[in-house]
């Protein structure tokens, strides 16, 4: 949102309500069974003992949530580092009009219309070495390559097929802020003899900043909660490599059934999405604020 | 120069379109052999050509109720959250009022709770409420995280038509309401297309809170793909089949967006 002055005005309130009941309808009650859950020792439906924060003093002190709690930071600033720059690449080299874009458009978005279990299991037969595509191909290439023996092959899989699951999204996006950019900008910057590197740098960047931030929080905040697709391409494994945090909760949660410290395990998992989106959302604000008083 | 530059861009757009229909075309050879060939042999096309996994779809209720499903309550989630993100994105566009941007990121926190543990709540809820197994519980449930992303777009496209616009037409005598049908929503148009186009997306991809809202009435054709695990193994073939079928809704949807797209939008006052 922009900061430009906007008329005070409260009624506003009732034009936002809509949205409030509609969303705090699924959120807030499930939200406080959650809270309830995570402060409770449940053991029958019938007999349940208070305990405090006990259970959130045990999940900090889980060892192996720490692991995952690493493995998914690194997942998902890779994630971000190889998705961004590449839909940007692929936003700046697509074209900009006639039935080649509307082409290139749709054969662009299709993975990410892709139910996440079908890519799941599209990419578990595509890695496999004897009837998949890659497999086939890396094992012809020299490369022992098995997604399910090897933990490196298998995590670098998981981050291929996000990369693949989800580029077309930051291009997407992209794409439409590039679109908006009228001629004239470009022409004012052949007058000027700016170079290819400045024109992206003081006109198409900027430009895309309001959507490249939508691009960048939906994927840091749904790689880290990624769950459907490792889940069904490799189960976690091989040992831990692919249990990333939800996967690792949901061990939790659905397999010991410890739904005290499964919950409380959620609320700090909830709590560490919402404080890295929030420091992300204000520092691509800064980051955008200082750019526009350059370009002006 | 010009003609170099073009076609080192052509060639890296063409490497990444193989590199994203490569899987897709690959399930797409997968759904049209036997699940005798696809476990036996690497073959580049089918080679005992079939349509038999599709004839299964389109004939077997269990299967094709799923797409109908699926297709219900992404219908009824994209209509509410387009009709309720509207006025909310008007309201964050033009106006500021007591705490509009702690609502706003309020609104957004709610697409950051992992699932996992959040299910047994959701489940007790709709429970008793009374929704289990319906469309409407879906719908609803999706809303959660769809209704901030439509927000966020629309008002995107919204801070984009200058506030003089407004200004003319409530002077002219138009009342709210009528302003917004008649003037407003025609001027962001795109954005409605767009916001639509996302909202339809990240319902129809869902998973775990579609499977675990529904059982048999309203279950989507997400959840049906993970019940083909069956005694005689993975069934490939009709899995690769109702994959390629999952895509056909939404690429029709992104062919009727496309212009909206191609047209372009930078969010936010420009």
């Amino acid at each position: 949102m922009s900061t430009t002055t906007k008329p005070v005005n409260q009624k506003a309130w009732l034009l936002v309500l809509p949205v409030i009941i509609c969303v705090a309808f699924s959120a807030i009650l499930p939200l406080m069974t959650v809270v309830n859950y995570s402060v409770q020792d449940i053991i029958s439906p019938e007999r349940r003992v208070f305990v405090g924060t006990e259970w959130f003093a045990a999940v900090m002190r889980d060892e192996d949530l720490h692991a995952a709690l690493w493995r998914q930071l690194t997942f998902s600033f890779a994630v971000l580092a190889v998705e961004v720059p590449l839909g940007i690449a692929l936003a700046l080299s697509m074209p900009s009009q006639g039935w080649k874009s509307s082409a290139v458009l749709v054969l662009v978005a299709l993975s990410l219309l892709i139910p996440w279990n079908v890519v799941g299991t599209i990419w578990q037969i595509y890695g496999r070495a004897d009837i998949g595509l890659m497999g086939m191909l890396l094992q012809k290439m020299g490369f022992d390559y098995s997604y399910t023996g090897n933990a490196l092959h298998a995590w670098i899989t998981v981050l291929v097929m996000d990369v693949w699951h989800w580029t077309p999204l930051v291009a997407l996006l992209c794409y439409a802020g590039l679109r908006s950019i009228p001629d004239a900008y470009y022409q004012a910057a052949r007058i000027d003899g700016a170079s290819k590197f400045a024109v992206f740098r003081y006109i198409q960047l900027p430009k895309m900043r309001g959507v490249l931030m939508i691009a960048v929080l939906l994927r840091f905040m749904d790689s880290f909660m990624i769950y459907t697709e490792p889940f069904v391409l490799t189960g976690g494994g091989p040992g831990n490599a692919t249990t990333f945090l939800s996967q690792y909760l949901t061990q939790k949660a659905v397999g010991q059934f410890d739904l005290g410290p499964a919950a409380a395990f959620s609320l700090i998992y909830f709590l560490i999405i919402l404080l890295l989106c929030f420091i992300l959302y204000n520092w691509m604000q800064r980051v955008g604020t200082q750019t526009k008083e350059v370009t002006s | 120069m010009n003609e170099k530059r073009f076609h080192k861009r052509s060639l890296f757009l063409i490497a990444y379109i193989i590199f994203a229909l490569l899987p897709i075309y690959w399930m797409v050879n997968m759904s049209f052999k036997t699940n005798a060939e696809i476990l036996s042999s690497f073959s580049f096309f089918p080679q005992q050509f079939t349509w038999d996994n599709y004839r299964t779809i389109f004939t077997d209720p269990s299967w094709y109720s799923g797409y109908i499903n699926s297709l219900i309550y992404v219908a009824i989630n994209t209509v509410i959250s387009i009709t309720v993100a509207l006025p909310a994105a008007y309201a964050f566009s033009r106006y500021s009022f007591i705490g509009d941007k702690h609502v706003f990121f309020w609104l957004l926190t709610n697409r950051m709770t992992p699932p996992a543990v959040f299910l047994l709540p959701f489940f007790q809820l709709y429970t008793t409420v009374g929704l289990m197994d319906t469309h409407i519980a879906v719908a609803l449930a999706h809303l959660l995280f769809n209704v901030p992303l439509a927000v966020w777009i629309l008002e995107g496209f919204m801070s984009g038509i200058p506030r003089e616009i407004d200004e003319t037409a409530y002077i002219d005598g138009y009342s709210f309401p009528r302003f917004f049908i008649r003037i407003f929503l025609p001027l962001i148009k795109a954005g409605v297309g767009v916001a639509a186009f996302f909202c339809f997306m990240f319902s129809w991809v869902e998973l775990l809170l579609a499977r675990t809202l529904t059982s048999v009435n309203a279950k989507p054709i997400v959840a049906t793909m993970t019940r083909t695990v069956s005694a005689s193994g993975m069934d490939w073939a009709t899995l690769a089949a109702a994959g390629v079928l999952t895509i056909v809704p939404g690429a029709i949807v992104i062919w009727f967006v496309r212009h909206y797209i191609a047209k372009g939008f930078a969010m936010g006052r420009v």
